[in-house]
């Protein structure tokens, strides 16, 4: 790896600030303990009867209030539960990096790059207009009848907050936020590919902070209904606890959670003109597709590995060699570990393919078996779990294992957290659909 | 690919014979909402499957409008390049390898189709004729198709393209409303200039043209009332001072951005440059950004940062594509925006109004913006412009005229999307 200090300021993106909201606690220190016991945030689904549903449990976010985190709750009043928990989480984020007391030099210059997904659809006012404008007799939908109910069923706000940007927009009014703002989608590798592009337009020159990171939910009719017939989620009916198993030989799909991780990264420039403390750097991100088939993953982990190397690359760091401590130089790798039969192997794969014989001396963990699958939101709290491993000393496990896969043959922090000295970290994220986002996080050192 | 068929032909055509696109919506009875047109594509425009290679007709079934629009728009835009890809020939090595090839397509939420789901909800109906989630969870779900899902992801615009052209860099997909597509070029460009692709398929598509998507923007009070019967064309008047709404459209801009050197080194013809990219977020008076008044301030700086990432002065900008939209108060913030960042000069400068003739293409309109810019300069010639008139009282040239030849050196595109956030790209004349 290059010397750092080597590197202009202007191009050296480090982390200043984060903030979550999951299915294990509402900020930083109460989640990461909670992975620290192994603890589980599955249980019943709340948010709508799925006792019939072939998946009848998630990991949903409890108790949360926005508002006591805003400075003025009034503007946020119509905020879908997405946008809500995107606040949130900005909100610890933005704090922890003292931008309120020690702010950006322009707030033009201080963009966003989220990955949101879309807010959650007002369920039963949207299927009760869609079946009772059912003309039976033409079988088709009857249009006059459906806009008629569509207009006297359903609400503004709350159609408008189901678009995809409106995260965006709830945390720029918060913040004052004006510069570049994107919002991508790209399933459940979305965030990760967030925090990775607000890193090319900070050395792009284009912004001096940018609030990054992902917010999202499924977990309601429509969502659980789409991942069951994909086959994709555990439909295991016993201790809802037990349900996701990366990695080991009985993993029978994911399980849903939600809620949003947020990053703020800065040029280190910046930082230190404000004199913010730098949690740890970015060094690395890679972007790749697929192209292979839209329900599989490219079964020799071609994709996946084209990511990692990327970020490795633009890291500096060879995946075959080792440190002066005879250790690989990537300390851990946070992997997308959905608990779905195909990635677990393929990401397994993948990461032999880039790391060859070092494959095995680098722990990889999936905390997707303690805080579900928070699908676009998930690479964000996989990179700020990351970023807590760095300062900690510690690695989150993977829960649940109990039987080895010979297809899944690598360290995945069976169990219990494990005490390792933690300098470099990969965080994957692949989604449905082929996008495979890699971005590489060291400890920050002047 | 646009009201008008598929491929940048037929739209130009269009546009210099200022006909217009927007017809009264044939696919259900839109008699119940506040308009009842838009831009449509017929089914004799978009076959989907004479467009897709044969060996991938089966994936079409699982296909929304968005996806077909955003996979017609590559096809044409990919054979338009002269490119070698896995879908034009194969077996035959592509003209960029597939690692060096990236894809930004910008989405919009796409929805369910109605039909399908309610026919697949028919037997989970309650005592009261409601549905019954019990039934739904037990049995129900299971009339739905299990790639379902797969249908109304919004990053399935771009999956199906990188699988059909085999592009195997940087993908992404943008959701920002209108400003997805140019935000996508411009993140093409990003993509480019850090050296992690040569070339990218990037823009934008959407149908908005459905129950859902006519609700929502009734709702954000963006529609131009058309009853039955009423002109649609001339209901939707950008930058009129009786500006009273917008008309939708199905459509999609896919453009082939590429390094300089890549497409000189295949000997590609260079329709434009683009020379200069810059995004902002709006500051919404309502947080929501469906009210734009006041957000002319952030506007103006993506409009003044790309003209600087292009390294020119606003003297050189011969003609603009806005959004032009006809909502007012978004037409208001983006007259408002170009005369701070142009000057007086702007009531000079000829503004390219597409929405009286292909309606707002949702998260293709930007991209569909950078392609007419593109063909502007190509030919050297302005398409024609319908419906406005008194422009001229926001300061800005955009009543009808016809269509006539123009000296363009450099063309400004500028987009603000529902939501706040705005791209403005600069386009300029490769001699």
């Amino acid at each position: 790896m290059s010397a750092r200090k080597d590197i202009s300021p202007s191009q050296r993106v480090v982390v200043s600030g984060m903030g979550w909201v999951t299915p294990l606690g509402h900020d930083l220190e109460t989640v990461w303990s909670a992975l620290m016991r192994g603890a589980s945030g599955m249980a019943p689904i709340t948010r709508f009867d799925a006792r019939t549903f072939p998946t009848s449990f998630a990991a949903e976010v409890k108790d949360f209030d926005v508002n006591p985190l805003l400075k003025d709750p009034s503007a946020h009043a119509t905020a879908g539960i997405n946008s809500k928990f995107a606040l949130g989480a900005a909100a610890q984020a933005w704090r922890q990096a003292e931008l309120d007391v020690k702010p950006a030099r322009n707030l033009r210059r201080v963009g966003m790059y989220l990955g949101a997904g879309e807010g959650v659809i007002d369920t039963p006012n949207y299927l009760a207009t869609n079946l009772r404008a059912w003309d039976a007799a033409r079988g088709k939908t009857d249009g006059v009848l459906w806009a008629e109910l569509g207009h006297k069923l359903m609400q503004a706000a709350r159609e408008i907050e189901q678009e995809p940007n409106m995260p965006l927009a709830h945390i720029a009014r918060e913040f004052g936020a004006r510069g570049p703002a994107y919002n991508c989608l790209t399933a459940c590798a979305a965030s990760t590919q967030a925090i990775g592009e607000a890193s090319s337009i900070l050395r792009g020159g284009e912004a001096d902070v940018m609030i990054a990171g992902g917010a999202h939910t499924m977990i309601h009719v429509l969502g659980v209904t789409g991942f069951n017939r994909l086959t994709a989620l555990s439909t295991s009916t016993g201790d809802p606890c037990k349900a996701s198993r990366p990695f080991d030989l009985t993993r029978g799909g994911f399980v849903m959670g939600e809620g949003a991780g947020m990053v703020i990264l800065e040029t280190l420039e910046h930082a230190r003109a404000r004199g913010a403390k730098p949690l740890a750097e970015l060094i690395g991100f890679g972007s790749s597709a697929d192209s292979y088939r839209i329900t599989d993953i490219e079964p020799t982990g071609r994709g996946a590995a084209a990511a990692m190397l990327q970020a490795l690359s633009q890291a500096g760091i060879d995946p075959h060699a080792r440190g002066d401590d005879g250790r690989p130089m990537v300390d851990y790798i946070s992997a997308h570990g959905t608990g779905t039969k195909e990635n677990d192997s393929i990401e397994t794969l993948a990461v032999k393919r880039v790391f060859g014989d070092l494959a095995k001396d680098i722990p990889m963990s999936s905390v997707k078996s303690m805080l579900g699958h928070l699908i676009a939101a998930a690479g964000a709290v996989e990179f700020i779990t990351c970023v807590m491993a760095i300062h900690r000393g510690m690695l989150p496990p993977t829960i649940n294992y109990a039987t080895p896969d010979p297809e899944c043959d690598l360290d995945y922090v069976a169990n219990t957290p494990r005490q390792a000295k933690v300098r470099t970290c990969l965080s994957n994220s692949f989604g449905f659909g082929g996008q495979n986002d890699t971005v590489c996080v060291t400890a920050f050192t002047e | 690919m646009s009201g008008f068929g598929i491929g940048m032909d037929p739209l130009w055509k269009g546009l210099c014979e200022g006909a217009s696109s927007i017809r009264p919506i044939s696919t259900f009875d839109p008699s119940g909402f506040i308009t009842t047109v838009a831009s449509m594509i017929t089914p004799e425009q978009l076959d989907i499957r004479a467009i897709v290679p044969k060996s991938y007709r089966k994936a079409t079934k699982v296909m929304a409008r968005d996806i077909e629009i955003a996979v017609a728009a590559a096809a044409s835009a990919v054979q338009a390049a002269g490119l070698t890809t896995r879908a034009t020939a194969e077996g035959i090595a592509p003209t960029i390898a597939p690692e060096r090839v990236g894809c930004h397509i910008g989405a919009g939420l796409i929805p369910a189709d109605s039909d399908e789901l309610a026919a697949a909800m028919l037997t989970c109906r309650d005592a009261e004729g409601g549905f019954d989630p019990g039934e739904w969870g037990r049995t129900g779900m299971n009339n739905l198709t299990p790639l379902w899902l797969l249908k109304y992801l919004p990053n399935m615009l771009a999956c199906h393209v990188t699988i059909i052209h085999d592009c195997q860099g940087p993908s992404n997909t943008l959701t920002c409303a209108e400003a997805s597509g140019g935000l996508s070029i411009g993140e093409s460009m990003r993509v480019i200039r850090r050296g992690d692709a040569d070339a990218c398929l990037s823009g934008g598509a959407e149908s908005k043209v459905n129950y859902m998507g006519l609700l929502r923007q009734t709702f954000a009070n963006r529609l131009a009332p058309v009853p039955v019967g009423a002109d649609g064309v001339a209901a939707v008047r950008p930058f009129d001072p009786h500006a009273g709404g917008t008309v939708l459209g199905e459509g999609g801009g896919i453009l082939i951005t590429e390094a300089f050197e890549s497409a000189i080194g295949r000997g590609a013809l260079v329709l434009a440059e683009v020379a200069g990219f810059a995004a902002s977020q709006c500051a919404c008076i309502d947080t929501v950004g469906v009210d734009l008044s006041g957000s002319s301030d952030e506007i103006a700086a993506a409009i003044e940062g790309a003209l600087q990432d292009a390294g020119i002065s606003a003297t050189e900008i011969d003609a603009i594509v806005p959004l032009g939209s006809g909502i007012a108060n978004v037409d208001a913030a983006e007259a408002k925006a170009l005369r701070s960042c142009l000057g007086d000069r702007l009531a000079k400068i000829p503004l390219i109004t597409l929405a009286p003739q292909i309606g707002i293409c949702g998260a293709g309109a930007s991209a569909l913006a950078v392609c007419v810019a593109a063909q502007c300069i190509r030919e050297q010639k302005l398409p024609a412009r319908l419906s406005t008139t008194g422009s001229i009282a926001l300061g800005v040239d955009a009543d009808a005229r016809s269509t006539g030849s123009a000296t363009l050196r450099a063309v400004l595109v500028t987009t603000t999307g529902m939501g706040g956030q705005s791209a403005a790209l600069v386009l300029r004349r490769v001699t």
